[in-house]
């Protein structure tokens, strides 16, 4: 079994088969519709989620999108509580207010998930400015896909955090796909890294579906950041399910099978988890067990947020003003 | 009914409202270390109509943070600052620049506390300018509060008065809540006796400016100085009416609104935005929906026409409400005979001579 120059590998292949299962619940339990909320999965991104969040203190702030279970799980968010914030129950992290896009666990650095395209870079960006005033070190995550790149706000958003220095790591999710809309027709031919390099700032692009290049680049990211200068990583990846919802897509007519099958044999988890076990990180067993045992959370999760209570319709009256 | 706080001393240095704004916000950010501020131009010599002038001395250079030309963007590094502890200051030199920023006000500020289930506070205050008058035109000179008042979770204020903007902008910065300040160019001119020191306004409300019983006039920020001069001259023939200055569109208390009417029986509106799916269709409605059977007279709504405002001050003539159409207005509404209101208007207009209509009128340097 490992020795402790391990633990984080197998920590984090059990982060990213945690997350797999959590979502491949919700996929396979959507149909009962009593999760009445849109779902964006990111099964087959988890290794950025995973190897960046690594990288990062408990207290380091996080922002993210409207695909925001991976970065909520990988941040130490409450899973029941997300699962309950799904299922529109009182128990959710927000109570219900919000559902799948709203996920956020202040105690543990999860700022706020905010499902308007780039409309949580600026805010990433101001905790940040505010950490530097500070001096308390830490360091906040934006993640943000490649679409975000396409916004005005990035761009003000960036030159800010150069200007003055920010603690702040940008990590561009390239997944290729906006809805239904490539890569290519949103966007010329050429580096993404160079937006961010024309705006001064230091980048790294490599591929999202390797769990160790992720978390090396997120370590140098991070790093640079807590010194102030603010960084980029590129990470390349791929959703397997459609856009919004629990179902695979490939039939009509945006993407092709061909494609997504040459990204389905990049699997994060399953590259990940044969490198374990090829180099005896990972037990022949092991991995089968793990996957019982996680099963069995993510079951007791789903039966949290089913027997916990629908709030109160009154209870959306509260919380307006502080 | 909320009546007009304690004004200062008689002795106390008579200020204008730009500077009693600017000694409220100094104060504010003396006492509190997380207040910073934002701006285009935040230490430019103008300082923002002087609003801002010499802060950075008093409290660190360090808080005063130069904004890039991004509005939207930095209104939501504000806001996240907001969410990290700080109590940021945002200081627009016109309405319109928030435009840009209407996705991080209306989503991010508005909801931030609503969508964490109240973990999360902006203390956020963002301050708009007004810029009316000298041709500045349809994209320069607009008041937006109806936008800003529509969506839950923002407060949006408008002080009128030097001493009451003083503390009011105090208690904006202090506020838990993202408070919209719109301020009117032409109330900056305003002068008043301005107590010295930290001085704090509850935001609550409308304020009685004048008593009387013909008739109860809601106005806000600028008009209701114009209202003020209309009662006095209508109080001066005999026929006192009520002013409210409204000083808070959202949380909008109406109480104050509708106990008034239910003495006067009659309800005028004279707001500085556009007249249509404004303030005053609000109040009008809402008054008319509580105390339908007390109203002698349908409610009035005086506002901006259904134009964008011309630049030339030929086609910007009889654009904005003025004292003299509120005179004659209320004088009808009371039932007036035309020659009496006839020889009001004329007294109103010949106290502001030929003085071109793009300036503030100097009248509006109190004490009020």
């Amino acid at each position: 079994m490992a020795d402790a120059g391990n633990d984080y590998r197998l920590r984090c292949l059990k982060q990213m088969l945690r997350i797999r299962l959590v979502e491949e619940t919700i996929a396979e339990r959507y149909a009962e519709q009593e999760m009445r909320c849109p779902v964006h999965l990111s099964i087959g991104q988890e290794a950025s989620a995973v190897g960046v969040c690594d990288a990062l203190l408990s207290d380091d702030r996080l922002f993210s999108s409207h695909r925001s279970h991976a970065h909520y799980l990988a941040k130490g968010g409450n899973l029941k509580a997300m699962m309950a914030e799904i299922y529109g129950k009182r128990d959710g992290c927000i109570g219900g207010r919000g559902g799948s896009m709203h996920l956020m666990d202040p105690d543990v650095g999860m700022m706020a998930s905010i499902p308007i395209v780039a409309s949580s870079i600026p805010l990433a960006t101001g905790t940040a400015l505010s950490d530097k005033f500070d001096k308390n070190g830490k360091v906040t995550i934006s993640f943000l896909g490649d679409a975000c790149l396409e916004e005005g706000v990035f761009h003000e958003s960036a030159n800010f955090a150069k200007l003055r220095g920010l603690p702040i790591v940008y990590v561009c999710e390239n997944n290729l796909y906006s809805v239904y809309t490539k890569l290519a027709d949103r966007q010329p031919d050429r580096p993404l890294t160079d937006i961010p390099a024309a705006h001064g700032i230091a980048h790294r692009h490599v591929d999202g579906n390797d769990l160790e290049a992720v978390r090396e680049a997120a370590l140098w990211a991070v790093e640079t950041a807590r010194s102030g200068n603010p960084t980029f990583l590129q990470l390349d990846t791929y959703r397997w399910r459609e856009h919004c919802g629990p179902n695979y897509d490939n039939h009509i007519g945006y993407r092709t099978e061909e494609e997504f099958q040459t990204w389905r044999l990049q699997d994060p988890l399953e590259r990940y988890r044969k490198a374990l076990e090829e180099s005896g990180t990972l037990g022949p067993a092991s991995f089968a067990d793990l996957e019982k045992n996680t099963q069995a959370e993510v079951n007791d999760a789903f039966a949290f947020a089913i027997t916990s209570p629908l709030p109160e319709p009154t209870e959306a009256l509260a919380h307006v003003y502080a | 009914m909320s009546m007009p706080e304690a004004t200062s001393a008689p002795d106390a240095p008579v200020i204008n409202m730009g500077t009693a704004i600017r000694d409220g916000l100094l104060e504010a950010a003396r006492r509190d270390p997380s207040v910073i501020f934002f701006g285009e131009g935040v230490e430019d010599p103008a300082a923002l109509f002087g609003t801002l002038k010499d802060i950075g001395k008093h409290i660190g250079h360090d808080r005063m943070i130069e904004m890039p030309i991004a509005e939207n963007g930095l209104i939501g590094i504000a806001i996240g600052a907001a969410m990290a502890g700080k109590r940021p200051v945002v200081s627009l030199q016109r309405v319109e620049f928030a435009l840009l920023a209407l996705e991080q006000i209306l989503n991010n500020a508005a909801k931030a506390h609503y969508v964490s289930n109240g973990r999360h506070n902006v203390p956020l205050v963002l301050r708009m300018i007004v810029g009316r008058g000298w041709g500045q035109g349809p994209e320069h000179s607009q008041s937006m509060e109806a936008i800003f008042a529509h969506v839950p979770g923002l407060k949006v204020i408008m002080p009128a008065f030097a001493e009451d903007a003083k503390g009011m902008i105090a208690a904006a910065v202090e506020d838990d809540n993202p408070v919209v300040v719109i301020e009117h160019r032409w109330s900056h001119y305003t002068t008043s006796p301005v107590a010295e020191g930290y001085l704090h306004r509850p935001l609550d409300g409308p304020r009685t400016v004048r008593k009387g019983d013909g008739l109860t006039i809601v106005a806000t920020s600028y008009m209701t100085l114009e209202a003020v001069r209309a009662a006095d001259k209508l109080a001066e023939a005999g026929y006192p009416v009520e002013v409210l200055d409204l000083r808070v569109i959202r949380p909008l208390n109406l109480d104050p609104i509708v106990e008034s009417v239910a003495r006067t029986r009659r309800l005028m509106t004279v707001d500085t935005g556009f007249r249509m799916f404004g303030i005053g269709a609000e109040i009008a409605s809402e008054v008319t929906s509580r105390c339908f059977d007390l109203l002698d007279a349908a409610p009035v709504r005086l506002g901006l026409p259904d134009h964008p405002t011309p630049s030339s001050r030929g086609l910007v003539k009889g654009f904005y409400p003025d004292a003299a159409r509120i005179a004659r207005t209320a004088a009808e509404m009371m039932g007036l005979d035309d020659t009496r209101i006839s020889a009001m208007e004329e007294e109103i207009l010949a106290d502001r001579k030929d003085l071109p209509l793009d300036v503030p009128d100097p009248f509006f340097k109190g004490p009020f």
